[in-house]
C-alpha cells in the first residue's frame, strides 16, 4: 500500500460552505417551542442561553445547522434549539455526527454531550471523531457526576467519591478530557466554565470558526448530585488563584495580583507553577511560559492540562489549550469522491450499465 | 496420441491444498474458464479462519468446490467426482466427501513422511491400497512446475508456487476449457513481475501439455454449454452481486450512498468493492467499531444519503441499539448481515443462516424491522434492490440477509438491462403547503404509514428526532400512555403494509398435485430446488415455495401452507423460520435442520423430502 498525496484544500474556516444569511437573526430564532426540563439552577440552562445567544452571530442559516446528542441530562439541549437535531442514543452522538458531516458539506454539526456520554459509553467515538479531525463542535457538558440516572460517580468524578454506587468511595481514576483530547489528536481542545458567559461564547466562536474537530470541555454545575464541585473556580474569593487563565501569545500568570505563573519544569521538562516576583524560590516575569496554542506539537499543551486537580477541584487551567490546522476527514472524503467523479465520462446510468458488464461475459443470443 | 472423449452432463471438481497454495484462484480461473465456455455452474469456496494455519496441518487445508454442467444446476453439489490434492491434509480433510470411483490427482512432491506425519497418517495412502476405491493419478507437480520454469531463474519456493497453474491447466486440458482468460488473467495480475508472470503463464501451459502427452489420463471429458435464456452473463460472487446492488440503489434512486462499516469475515469484501466506486458518489467510511458504522450510516441517512452498514451476525449485536434508533426515527437504512456460524465468534468463515431470529427480534421493545433475503449469488443483486427500495419508501431500517455460501459463492448471472432496474423515489419533505402547526415530523402517508423524510438545509422543515417516544404528528417528546400505545402500533403496521407492495408469491408445483410444499428462506433455494427435482424426478409430487421477505411475510402464504398437507421447512439452523411460521400460521410445520457450516446437501434433502411425499400420499390413500 502506498501514501497517496491528499491534495488538501487551503485553509478554510468551520463554516465554509455553510450557507448564510442575510437576515437578522437573534436568539429567539433558535429557541424552539419546547418546555426546558432541567433541574432549577443546573448549569446547562446557562449553556443554553449563552449557544441561543451566539448562535446568530454565526450568521449560517437555521435550516443548515445541526445539533447531535447522546443520553444525559446534556443531551437534551437538541430539543431546545429550533435548528435540525437528534437526540440519539447513549455515547455514539460523535459517530452519527461524523455520518452527517461527512455526507454534507453545508451543515455546521454540533455535538452535545456529557462526561459520562463522552468519555464512559462513548469513550471510543470521542478519540476516533478527535483523530480524524472531522469538521465538527463538541460540547462536553463535565459535571463529574451522573445526574440523569440519579447520582453515580462518571469517569471525571474524583476518587474516593462516596455515591450511590460508591458507599466506600469511587475506585476510579478519572480521565482529564482535555488531556485525553490532547492525547487523541485533537486539534482544537478548549476548556471553559459554564457560569462565565463571556468566556464560553469566545470560546464557541473559536471552536465553530475552526475546521476540524473542536473538542470544548465546559465545566457544568449539577445542583442536585454534585453541587459546589467548581466552587473553587467559580466563588470571587478563590477563582483568580484557581483558575489558570490561557491566551495565545501572553505569558500565563494568575493568582491575585498575579503572583503565580508557569514555568518550564527544568526537572520533568513539564510545566510547574511558581509564584512570580523577586524573592528567592520565585521567577521573574520573563521566565514565565508564553502560551502558544498554535504549536504543532501539543506536548506543552499537555503538560499544561495536567495542572488540572484529578481530586477536588482548586485548580484548572481554562482557555484554548490547543489550536492547529490540520486536513478534515470529511473534507478530504469529499474530495476523493469529487476527484472520482471527475475522472470519469458518461452518466451514473450509462456508467452502472459499464460497470455490471464488467470483467469476462458471455452472451447467448 | 488420440485421447478418448467422454460426454458427461455435469462434473464436480474440488481443488484441495494449503492455505498458502493458491487454492481460491485456482477455483475461481477455472470457474472463469468454465462460465466463458457457457456451462452453467454454482461454486463453494471453503477456507479456514486463520490466513495462514500451520503449514501442512488439516486445519490449514483450503479448498474451492466448482460444479459445471450442459443443463441448469442449483447447487455446488455434494459429492466431488474430482479431487485435485495438493498436499497429504488436502486429501485427508477431503477424501470423506468423494462419491464412490472419484477421480483423484495427487501431487505427489509433498507426500514426505513429515508431511503424511502432519496430515496424521501413519502410512503413505498412495502405497497403502486405502485409495483402491478411486481412480488415483499420483504426479509430481511441484516437481514437474519446477523443471518448467527453470529459465526464469526463480528460487525453487518462488517457482513451486506456481504448481497451482500447472494444475489448473492439467485440468483445464482434462475437461477442455478455454485457456485464454486464464493467460490474460495472469498477465494483468503479474504485469508488475515478469517473471512471475511468465512462470505462471508457462506452468500453466505446460499443465495443459502434460495432460495432452501423458499416459496417465487416457480419457478428457467434454460438457457441452447449458442452454440459458437470451442475454448477457458474467459469473458472480453474491458480495459482488450485493455491492453492485447497493451502487444500483444509488443510481436508481438518486442518492448518494453512503457505507459505515466495520471489517468483519465474511461482509468485508462488500466494504472492499464500494470502496471502489467513489466515482458514482459513494462514500465509505471504515468506522472505529461497529456500532460508529452504523451511527454513521444513521446521521448520513438524516442528511439526505441512503446509510447503508455492512457485517455480520456479531456485528449485528453490536448494531442493535442502534437499529432500534433507525426504528425509532424512523430513517431509511440498509443492514446487511453476511450471516456466519454462530453463537459469539463462531465459524467465521462458514455459513449459517442462524440471524433470522436476531434479525426479526434482536432489539429492546416493540421494534420491527423489514427483512429481506437473496437465494443464490446473482439474487443479492436484485435483494439489494428490493431492501433499499422498502428502506426508502417506508422510512425504514431494512435488514438485508445473505450468508457466507452467498458471499463467496457464486454462478452465471444474467446482467440486467437497465431498464429492468427498478427505480425508487426518495420523494423527500418540502416547505410547500405547510399548515398552521408548522412542519409534523410524524404526520404519515396515508398508502405506506411513512413519514416525511425532511433533509436538513429545506427551510422550515426544521425538526429535532430521537429515541424518546414521539407523540403523533407533532413528533415531539410524547410520555402519554395513549400515545405510545397509538405509536408502537403504528410502527408496527407501517411494516405490515410493506406486504400490500408485494407480488403474488410464486409456488413451483409442476404437477399441481403436490401434498408436501418445502417452504425455504436464503441461500437454501439451491439444494431445496434440488432435491425436490429429484424427487419428482422419482415420481414424487412436491411444492416449493421459497421466501424473499422474511418480515412482513407475503400476504398470500398462510393461505398458500394451508393448501398443503406437510409443510417442510430446511433450514441451516435449529428451526427459525419454523418457529416464525408456526406462530403466525398455526401451520404443523416441520423442520429439516443442520449446522455444519456447509450448505445443505440435494441428496439428504431429496431423501427427506421423499419420506414426507411418500407418507403424505400414503396418508391420502
Amino acid at each position: 500500500m502506498s501514501t497517496t498525496e491528499l491534495g488538501l484544500p487551503g485553509l478554510r474556516t468551520g463554516t465554509e460552505g455553510v450557507p448564510t444569511t442575510e437576515d437578522t437573526q437573534t436568539g429567539k430564532d433558535f429557541t424552539s417551542d419546547q418546555e426546558v426540563r432541567w433541574c432549577p439552577g443546573c448549569g446547562d440552562y446557562a449553556v443554553l442561553k449563552a449557544v441561543q445567544g451566539f448562535l446568530p452571530d454565526l450568521g449560517l442559516r437555521r435550516e443548515n445547522i445541526v445539533f447531535v446528542s447522546g443520553i444525559g441530562c446534556s443531551s437534551r439541549f437538541p430539543y431546545y434549539l429550533d435548528t435540525f437535531g437528534m437526540h440519539s442514543i447513549h455515547g455514539r452522538a460523535p459517530s452519527i455526527a461524523t455520518g452527517i458531516a461527512t455526507a454534507r458539506e453545508d451543515l455546521s454539526v454540533w455535538v452535545v454531550t456529557g462526561d459520562g456520554d463522552a468519555l464512559s459509553i462513548g469513550g471510543n467515538h470521542l478519540i476516533h471523531a478527535l483523530r480524524r479531525n472531522v469538521n465538527m463542535t463538541v460540547l462536553l457538558f463535565n459535571n463529574r457526576i451522573y445526574g440523569l440516572t440519579k447520582g453515580q460517580y462518571s469517569p471525571t468524578s474524583e476518587p474516593g467519591k462516596i455515591t450511590k454506587s460508591t458507599p466506600m468511595g469511587s475506585l476510579d481514576h478519572p480521565f482529564n478530557p482535555v488531556s485525553l483530547a490532547l492525547g487523541a489528536e485533537g486539534t482544537f481542545v478548549a476548556r471553559t466554565i459554564d457560569s462565565d458567559r463571556k468566556h464560553l461564547t469566545s470560546v464557541l466562536a473559536a471552536a465553530a470558526a475552526h475546521r476540524g474537530t473542536s473538542f470544548v470541555e465546559i465545566y457544568q454545575n449539577c445542583p442536585i448530585f454534585n453541587d459546589g464541585a467548581f466552587d473553587a473556580i467559580k466563588d470571587r474569593d478563590t477563582k483568580e488563584d484557581a483558575i489558570i487563565p490561557l491566551r495565545h501569545g501572553e505569558p500565563i500568570r494568575f493568582g491575585v495580583g498575579g503572583t503565580k505563573g508557569l514555568v518550564r519544569d527544568t526537572v520533568t521538562g513539564g510545566v510547574r507553577v511558581a509564584d512570580v516576583g523577586s524573592g528567592e524560590g520565585e521567577v521573574g516575569e520573563d521566565a514565565l511560559l508564553v502560551h502558544d496554542a498554535h504549536a504543532e506539537d501539543p506536548t506543552t499543551a499537555f503538560a499544561i492540562s495536567r495542572l488540572t486537580d484529578a481530586g477536588y477541584l482548586h485548580q484548572a487551567p481554562i482557555g484554548i489549550f490547543r489550536q492547529v490546522e490540520r486536513g478534515t476527514y470529511d473534507d478530504q472524503a469529499r474530495a476523493q469522491v469529487t476527484t472520482a467523479r471527475g475522472g470519469v465520462d458518461g452518466d451514473d446510468s450509462s456508467r452502472l450499465d459499464a460497470l455490471l458488464h464488467g470483467g469476462d461475459t458471455w452472451t447467448i443470443a | 496420441m488420440t485421447k478418448q472423449v467422454k460426454q458427461l452432463d455435469r462434473v464436480i471438481i474440488r481443488f484441495a491444498g494449503d492455505s498458502g497454495d493458491g487454492m481460491q484462484l485456482t477455483g475461481d480461473r477455472f470457474t472463469q474458464e468454465s462460465a466463458a465456455f457457457g456451462n452453467d455452474l454454482s461454486t463453494l469456496p471453503n477456507f479456514p479462519a486463520e490466513i495462514r494455519a500451520p503449514q501442512g496441518t488439516l486445519p490449514g487445508v483450503s479448498s474451492f468446490q466448482v460444479h459445471f454442467a450442459d443443463h441448469d444446476i442449483l447447487t455446488p453439489g455434494d459429492s466431488p467426482d474430482v479431487l485435485v490434492a495438493m498436499n497429504p491434509a488436502a486429501l485427508r480433510a477431503n477424501l470423506g466427501d468423494l462419491r464412490h470411483g472419484a477421480t483423484v490427482i495427487v501431487d505427489t512432491a509433498d507426500f514426505t513422511s513429515r508431511n503424511l506425519t502432519k496430515a496424521g497418517y501413519t502410512q503413505n495412502p498412495l502405497d497403502d491400497g486405502s485409495l483402491d476405491e478411486y481412480a488415483v493419478h499420483p504426479v509430481d507437480l511441484t516437481g514437474m512446475t519446477v523443471e518448467a520454469v527453470k529459465e526464469f531463474g526463480l528460487t525453487r519456493k518462488d517457482a513451486s508456487r506456481a504448481k497451482n497453474m500447472f494444475a489448473l491447466g492439467l485440468l483445464s486440458w482434462l475437461y477442455g476449457r478455454p485457456t485464454e482468460s486464464t493467460i490474460s488473467f495472469l498477465e494483468r495480475r503479474f504485469a508488475k513481475v515478469p517473471d512471475i508472470r511468465d512462470a505462471n503463464v508457462t506452468a500453466f501451459k505446460m499443465g495443459w501439455n502434460f495432460g495432452e502427452t501423458t499416459e496417465t489420463f487416457a480419457v478428457t471429458y467434454e460438457i457441452k454449454p447449458a442452454p440459458m435464456s437470451v442475454g448477457t452473463y458474467r459469473n458472480i460472487t453474491g458480495n459482488l452481486a450485493l455491492s453492485y446492488g447497493l451502487v444500483a440503489s444509488g443510481v436508481q434512486s438518486g442518492l448518494p450512498v453512503f457505507l459505515g462499516s466495520y471489517p468483519i469475515t465474511p461482509a468485508s469484501d462488500i466494504l472492499h468493492e464500494l470502496s471502489k466506486h467513489k466515482s458514482f458518489g459513494i462514500t465509505t467510511f471504515q468506522a472505529e467499531d461497529e456500532i460508529a458504522g452504523i451511527g454513521a450510516a444513521i446521521g448520513a441517512s438524516f442528511a439526505g444519503s441512503l446509510g447503508v452498514t455492512t457485517t455480520s451476525g456479531p456485528g449485528i449485536a453490536l448494531k442493535s441499539e442502534a437499529i432500534g434508533l433507525a426504528v425509532m426515527t424512523e430513517l431509511p437504512l440498509l443492514v446487511v448481515d453476511v450471516q456466519r456460524g454462530g453463537p459469539s465468534t463462531g465459524l467465521p468463515t462458514k455459513t449459517e443462516q442462524a440471524d433470522l431470529l436476531q434479525a426479526m427480534f434482536g432489539r429492546n421493545g416493540e421494534s420491527p424491522v423489514p427483512i429481506v433475503a437473496p437465494r443464490s449469488p446473482g439474487d443479492c443483486f436484485d435483494a439489494a434492490l428490493e431492501a433499499a427500495r422498502i428502506a426508502i419508501t417506508y422510512r425504514t431500517p431494512v435488514m438485508l440477509l445473505s450468508d457466507g455460501m452467498l458471499a463467496n459463492g457464486s454462478e452465471p448471472w444474467r446482467i440486467p438491462e437497465l431498464s429492468e432496474i427498478p427505480t425508487i423515489d426518495p420523494a423527500f419533505a418540502t416547505a410547500d403547503g405547510l399548515g398552521d402547526d408548522g412542519f409534523q415530523p410524524y404526520q404519515r402517508d396515508a398508502e405506506t404509514l411513512a413519514r416525511p423524510w425532511a433533509v436538513p438545509g429545506t427551510a422550515g422543515l426544521e425538526h429535532r428526532i430521537g429515541g424518546l417516544e414521539k407523540g403523533d404528528g407533532h413528533g415531539n417528546i410524547s410520555y402519554d400512555p395513549a400515545n405510545h400505545d397509538f405509536m408502537v402500533r403504528t410502527r408496527q403496521a407501517k411494516v405490515d403494509r410493506i406486504a400490500e407492495s408485494l407480488p403474488p408469491t410464486q409456488v413451483d408445483d409442476p404437477s399441481g398435485e403436490a401434498k408436501v410444499v418445502v417452504l425455504g428462506w436464503g441461500s437454501t433455494y439451491g439444494p431445496i430446488g434440488a432435491g425436490c427435482r429429484r424427487v419428482r424426478n422419482a415420481g414424487g409430487n412436491v411444492a416449493q415455495v421459497h421466501l424473499r421477505h422474511l418480515n412482513p411475510f407475503p400476504k398470500d402464504l398462510g393461505e398458500i401452507l394451508a393448501r398443503y398437507d406437510k409443510v417442510l421447512v430446511p433450514e441451516m439452523n435449529l428451526g427459525q423460520l419454523s418457529m416464525l411460521v408456526r406462530a403466525k400460521y398455526l401451520v404443523d410445520a416441520v423442520g429439516y435442520n443442520q449446522v455444519r457450516g456447509l450448505p445443505l446437501k440435494a441428496a439428504e434433502l431429496a431423501e427427506v423430502i421423499g419420506k414426507l411425499v411418500a407418507e403424505a400420499e400414503g396418508d391420502a390413500r
